[in-house]
């Protein structure tokens, strides 16, 4: 599904990741970890196609296909999702008309037409419940006055309503209480299908005890210096990155 | 003047000319009436234009709004002749899913057929009328609220003739919204219209009120209008601007409100089209605890020029004014925002808010906003702020990595920037209408409303 060889992506001349290689394949969870700076949001920044990082090297395939050139949206219509460690406030749009622009925008790229309002509707409420939410959020404005736990909610709720093929969670977990964590992971692992596949971003383990990964991988300095199970997590936590940074350092 | 290339000088003095033997004209046509009471007052405003002049970039008023290509054209003062119009080829011009009462105007003519009026509870009818009919309306506000010191006014004034006239009566609540719609036809020639409203709601009166200007001549317009409005005690009015006109047309609007006790005013200017608008909006409270909101929504595009200028004079104390505009220019497109509120010293308590936000959609477009508070009031609550930015890229990732492409995404940021402009709009149709044109505007297609 996804091959990414190579990459180097650099921001105001600053090389940030230098030489990632990973393949995700239909079905499978993989979970990126690394220390801060590492190079972990550079990655699902760059594999969205947030313009202001530049590749200089490399490529990335999705579905055989290099996306390195599309649009954000158009590599969204492809169905790559990125749930982002910071979504974005914006007053005066209601929940409800973004995923209704959002949905019928992915459908006329894909020829089909509107979905209609009432299907639409249903569908919001079947995916609200997934994730415990009330029903009240579909008329606030998206994000503005949100706790953190809404955001990152929030931002599970599209995935669920957009369906996408690769969701890339950044930092999902980050600000989220024990109760919320323990939902926003159970609203991903029930979107989980043979065909669609997870990429865990985060800093932490305790994320990837809910959403439990088939590989999991240690960037540092702007490369993967390690691959392994779900076990090599458990390392991490005990250890810390400090024995990885010393066997790397060389 | 003497600062004008001689060429420039020259044509703003042609229209100086124009207007002057047309003043004469004007005056021996009115017969018995060049010597009522009104009358003199035409003149009086009249001497103070012939004293002014066409307001200059000297004037601190008119500095970043120069006038001088906008009075180039050899306009016409009085359509030439009488002209028909079919109402198939208007219709888009009006809120027409909505019941209401109009009053329409064809080349400054009072068009019966076109329009609804009645005399019944309440007076809908025109400013022609009201001065034969009801002159001790005319005695009493004639001229009362436009500040003496604005020469285009003082033309209107001095031309004035026809336009709307309303009057609710004291305790009435117009039963339906009024529309007023101003239509130049006038094929082949440049023309200069001054239409000139009259609006007074008595004690406990309530009335809704749109107004239009709308050109159906390809040639340059110039629409100087005037409105006066004297809401009386605990009043309630909403009135909402729609300027729309063809890009041939400009547009001076000289609205001057005066509020009494309790009274509570709504003024929405809503500006897309045109080729040039200048807004002067002027706002005097009288008597304490009046309410006042002002909301403005701008799309500028191509080599357009929107000037808002505002004034809320807070004379006495506790009272509240309101004012939010907002502001978006693409291409060349230039904004100006002017926003003075003036408290005198015994206004107390006073709470004015002004906020005048701006996004330019390209590096050739520009605004100057210059809010401009004197407070004299020890004991008030006033706050302004003014923005000028450009659309948060951050936000347009965010929308594109749900798949919105570029152009709605931007679109869909603009439209939640604007959309508080809608705030006070309570009309479902004009609404509707104003969602339509911004969307116009903004060249897009979005099936939802702000």
């Amino acid at each position: 599904m996804l091959k990414i060889k190579n990459l180097h992506a650099h921001i105001e001349g600053k090389e940030i990741l230098r030489g990632i290689n990973l393949e995700v394949k239909p079905g499978e969870v993989h979970a990126i970890m690394g220390p801060n700076g590492s190079g972990k949001s550079t990655l699902s920044s760059v594999i969205a196609g947030r313009e202001d990082y530049e590749v200089s090297q490399g490529e990335i395939d999705f579905e055989g296909e290099d996306i390195l050139d599309l649009e954000a949206d158009e590599r969204a219509h492809k169905g790559v999702f990125l749930s982002f460690q910071y979504p974005v406030e914006i007053p005066g749009v209601t929940v409800t008309n973004f995923l209704k622009t959002a949905i019928n925008e992915m459908r006329k790229a894909q020829g089909l037409e509107p979905l209609p309002a009432n299907k639409l509707l249903k569908k919001m409420r079947e995916k609200m419940s997934l994730l415990e939410m009330d029903k009240g959020f579909l008329s606030r404005s998206l994000n503005e006055g949100f706790s953190g736990g809404e955001k990152k909610r929030n931002e599970i709720f599209q995935m669920a309503m957009l369906e996408p093929k690769l969701a890339i969670l950044d930092e999902t977990d980050s600000g989220l209480d024990i109760d919320a964590l323990r939902v926003v992971a159970n609203g991903v692992n029930k979107l989980r299908t043979k065909d669609n596949a997870v990429i865990v971003i985060t800093h932490y383990q305790r994320l990837l005890d809910h959403i439990v990964p088939d590989y999991v991988h240690v960037l540092h300095q702007g490369k993967i210096v390690k691959s392994g199970d779900k076990n090599l997590a458990l390392q991490l936590e005990e250890k810390g990155y400090d024995w990885l940074k010393a066997e790397t350092a060389v | 003047m003497t600062g004008l290339k001689p060429k420039q000088q020259y044509k703003m003095e042609a229209l100086k000319d124009t207007l002057e033997s047309s003043f004469i004209v004007f005056e021996n046509d009115l017969n018995g009436e060049a010597h009522s009471p009104i009358h003199k007052i035409r003149q009086q405003a009249f001497q103070r234009f012939e004293k002014m002049g066409f307001p200059t970039k000297r004037d601190e008023e008119w500095k970043y709004t120069n006038l001088k290509p906008i009075l180039k054209p050899n306009f016409r003062i009085f359509p030439g002749t009488e002209n028909s119009i079919d109402f198939a080829h208007i219709k888009k011009y009006f809120l027409s899913d909505l019941d209401s009462y109009k009053l329409v105007f064809v080349d400054g003519v009072f068009s019966s057929w076109l329009s609804e009026t009645t005399h019944d509870k309440f007076d809908i009818c025109t400013f022609s009328s009201m001065l034969t009919k009801y002159q001790d309306v005319a005695t009493r506000y004639f001229n009362q609220a436009l500040p003496e010191s604005e020469s285009l006014s003082a033309v209107n004034t001095a031309f004035a003739k026809e336009g709307a006239f309303i009057r609710i009566k004291k305790n009435k609540v117009a039963d339906k919204p009024i529309q007023l719609l101003f239509f130049t036809t006038e094929h082949g020639h440049e023309v200069m219209t001054q239409p000139r409203n009259l609006i007074v709601l008595e004690e406990n009166a309530e009335a809704v009120i749109t107004e239009r200007h709308q050109s159906l001549s390809e040639h340059p317009v110039l629409t100087n209008s005037a409105t006066e409005i004297f809401a009386h005690k605990n009043a309630r009015l909403q009135y909402y601007k729609v300027q729309n006109d063809n890009d041939q047309a400009s547009l001076i609007d000289n609205t001057s409100l005066v509020q009494y006790g309790h009274s509570n005013v709504g003024i929405g200017t809503f500006s897309f089209g045109n080729k040039f608008i200048r807004n002067n909006l002027n706002i005097f409270l009288r008597e304490e605890h009046t309410e006042t909101m002002m909301d403005g929504i701008s799309v500028g595009s191509h080599k357009q020029h929107i000037d808002h200028h505002t004034l809320v004079d807070h004379k006495v104390p506790n009272c509240y004014s309101n004012e939010l505009y907002k502001g978006i220019y693409d291409d060349a497109a230039k904004g100006v925002f002017n926003g003075k509120v003036m408290v005198h010293p015994h206004a107390q308590k006073t709470n004015a808010f002004q906020q005048n936000n701006n996004i330019l959609l390209t590096d050739r477009s520009s605004v100057d906003t210059k809010p401009q508070l004197e407070i004299y009031a020890d004991d008030v609550q006033c706050s302004h702020g003014c923005t000028i930015g450009q659309l948060d890229e951050e936000a347009m990732f965010y929308l594109k990595s749900r798949g919105i492409p570029e152009k709605e995404a931007k679109a869909l940021l603009l439209y939640a920037f604007a959309s508080d402009g809608l705030r006070n709009v309570k009309i479902a149709e004009l609404r509707k209408k104003l969602n339509r044109q911004i969307a116009k505007k903004l060249h897009v297609n979005l099936d939802f409303e702000i």
